[in-house]
């Protein structure tokens, strides 16, 4: 071993360059020093890392200089920004998802996903409180809300979306009108989400009357939100199925409209219903355009064309902000956190479940 | 197509045609259309503010005074946010591309992916309940010793929740847009031109520094507009973590509101001309974004054209 080790050092390739070790004895140095340093100042985890992450990245730097030269500083340098950035980045993720958890999770009970708040005051908080007893009231009316209101939001933007990707693709010529919708619904994806809900206040207000605050309005401001993401997925599917199926298709005598539903539609439809499926998962955590289109209720309402509804981020939003006791927060603040748990489940297993079509049934174009 | 007997099979199959050709080409005259009415319809709820006499329009001065600050508000939240962003997603973007083990690249891609996943909402509570306290110790720092700088200017706020705060929950939440769409354009670049770099003796920064950022740059610019179109229409995070009021310098005292907040804020309560100054707001936001968009499509198509890649 040592004399290997020794014939190493003596190599005239490796001659002038820090041995693979020297990062880590940097790194500990660093942490050891970072944690006295911290002690001065008065320690935290926080300060312990910020301390520890700057000495090792200027430590190492330098140490890199006066071996292996400026160029090879640089580079080490940026390297270890790089992965910097992307630990830093892990962080707010991290944290959210330890928060939702940590605070949710004691909230998530039968009572919490099959009770509405109808009848949950003020003094029922405070009672619960006072008592000990379990806190009262939850999420259902919220949770038939979103469902309802995505629902139709999907009845809206599906057909229109789906029927618009296929005229830019199968139809369209390249001439003005297709570069115009192409265009738009590029742009259609920056239309920031209260804008689509005011747009659909606006729109009901006119023709019934201003107030009109519904399901179904909520529903039309989040089809706003939806049919550019649908255009777009769709698009993208429809562009690699080959051309020889449709060809094969025209020569056997189809019709161009057969064709795309019977050969070009079942070809695509994994990456379709994918695509669809990220849709829904993206809109459904909308809370701005249900905030100014759907108003806000405490009590179960099934009906998307009367009444105004709740959804679970319009649920979350109105617990933090206007807790139902003001003087005991806790029970509103628990309800709130187990409804962004129950919220995120739903993102997370739509996400999971858009995967999942896309890998199974991907279109068997290779051969 | 030919109108050759063989493919003309009868009356039935051509009106099939037809009328499928004609639903799809009116969902795509829809979509026009709906851009359009969006625009209509908030023009024409928001006229009566500007026919308003001003003393009525909230503020007592009239629509452009009630609107600056908040549009100024916007505009610095949204600032904040692009230049934390930016390059921590230029910085991860490189991380997934060029740094990371192959294996371990494409799960990485997904992790920061799963930060778009997560609502608007819950990052607001988790900026009003999780980062505002931490972020309150920093700010008070920060007045002591950095006092003297108008934007750090104390008493810092107690409950953390100011603009500074807002401003960061907005950079986490445009981190992916940035990171994905860049890290596109960074696995884009010719293998070439990285191989006859490396070969020339560069290393991986120097590499990068030549061949992968001056491909890239119209990406990146074009990925930092399309985060600041999200950025400035952010709603709910704002809401939830901001505690507003009237325009200021210093971003760690509360204060400062933007358009879509205060408009989420009001609009549940709001009626009559509140009302159609809340529309108005909302129009003044949907021009700005719509700007920034088309700027930021137009970057990305002119690129398209002259870098050859598809």
């Amino acid at each position: 071993m040592t004399s290997a080790t020794l014939s190493r050092r003596k190599s005239q390739l490796t001659k002038g360059r820090l041995p693979r070790y020297a990062v880590w004895v940097v790194l500990a140095a660093a942490v050891v020093l970072a944690a006295a340093v911290s002690a001065l100042v008065g320690f935290s985890i926080v300060t312990w890392a910020v301390f520890a992450a700057v000495f090792f990245v200027v430590g190492a730097t330098l140490v890199t200089a006066t071996v292996e030269g400026g160029r090879k500083a640089t580079d080490s340098l940026a390297t270890y920004l790089v992965y910097g950035c992307f630990l830093l980045a892990l962080l707010p993720l991290l944290s959210v998802i330890w928060t939702v958890l940590e605070r949710g999770l004691p909230g998530i009970s039968y009572d919490f996903l099959f009770t509405s708040m109808n009848g949950v005051t003020g003094a029922v908080d405070n009672s619960a409180a006072e008592n000990g007893t379990p806190v009262l009231g939850g999420a259902y009316h919220a949770v038939i809300g979103t469902l309802q209101i995505t629902l139709w939001a999907t009845l809206i933007s599906v057909p229109v979306g789906l029927l618009a990707a296929i005229y830019l693709i199968e139809y369209g010529t390249g001439g003005p009108l297709t570069r115009a919708i192409t265009f738009f619904v590029d742009v259609m994806t920056g239309i920031p989400s209260i804008v689509a809900g005011l747009f659909a206040a606006a729109l009901f207000g006119l023709l019934f009357g201003p107030g009109t605050r519904t399901g179904f309005v909520a529903a039309v401001a989040l089809s706003v939100l939806m049919i550019p993401v649908v255009v777009r997925s769709t698009e993208e599917m429809l562009k690699i199925v080959p051309n020889e199926l449709r060809e094969a298709s025209y020569a056997l005598g189809v019709r161009k409209w057969r064709t795309i539903m019977k050969v070009v539609i079942p070809t695509a439809i994994s990456g379709i219903a994918s695509g669809v499926t990220l849709a829904i998962a993206r809109v459904i955590g909308e809370t701005a355009p249900i905030l100014v289109t759907a108003g806000f209720a405490s009590a179960i309402n099934w009906n998307v064309f009367s009444g105004w509804m709740s959804t679970l981020p319009t649920f979350i939003y109105y617990q933090i902000l206007t807790p139902t006791s003001p003087t005991n927060i806790d029970a509103s603040t628990q309800r709130a956190w187990a409804a962004a748990l129950l919220l995120i489940l739903m993102v997370m297993l739509l996400n999971l479940v858009a995967r999942f079509v896309a890998r199974m049934f991907a279109p068997k174009t290779s051969r | 197509m030919s109108t050759n007997s063989l493919t003309s099979t009868g009356r039935a199959g051509d009106s099939g045609d037809k009328i499928f050709s004609g639903a799809t080409l009116a969902a795509g005259g829809l979509i026009l259309a709906v851009l359009f009415s969006v625009a209509v319809f908030l023009l024409v709820q928001a006229l009566p503010t500007f026919s308003a006499d001003p003393a009525e329009i909230t503020g007592g001065a009239g629509f452009g005074s009630y609107i600056l600050p908040i549009v100024i508000g916007t505009v610095i939240a949204a600032a904040i946010a692009l230049l934390i962003a930016t390059p921590l997603g230029i910085g991860v973007a490189l991380f997934i591309s060029h740094y990371a083990p192959r294996r371990l690249a494409q799960i990485f891609g997904y992790v920061i992916d799963l930060l778009a996943a997560i609502p608007s909402v819950v990052y607001g509570a988790w900026g009003y309940a999780v980062l505002a306290p931490q972020l309150a110790i920093a700010y008070a720092w920060l007045a002591e010793y950095l006092g003297w700088i108008p934007i750090f200017e104390g008493p810092a706020s107690q409950t953390g929740r100011t603009m500074l705060t807002a401003g960061i929950v907005l950079a986490v939440m445009v981190l992916p847009i940035i990171t994905s769409l860049s890290r596109e354009i960074f696995l884009q670049t010719p293998n070439l031109h990285e191989e006859a770099a490396l070969a020339m003796g560069a290393t991986r920064w120097e590499m990068i520094r030549m061949a992968v950022l001056p491909f890239a740059r119209p990406g990146i610019i074009s990925a930092a507009m399309l985060g600041l179109g999200r950025a400035l229409g952010e709603t709910m995070a704002v809401a939830l973590v901001l505690s507003g009021g009237a325009l200021q310098a210093s971003l760690i005292q509360s204060g400062n509101q933007t358009i879509a907040a205060e408009i989420a804020l009001n609009f549940p309560e709001a009626f009559g001309l509140r009302l159609s100054e809340l529309i108005a707001a909302g129009l003044v936001l949907f021009v700005i974004t719509l700007a920034v968009n088309i700027i930021a499509r137009w970057i990305i198509s002119r690129h398209k054209e002259f870098s050859g890649a598809n």
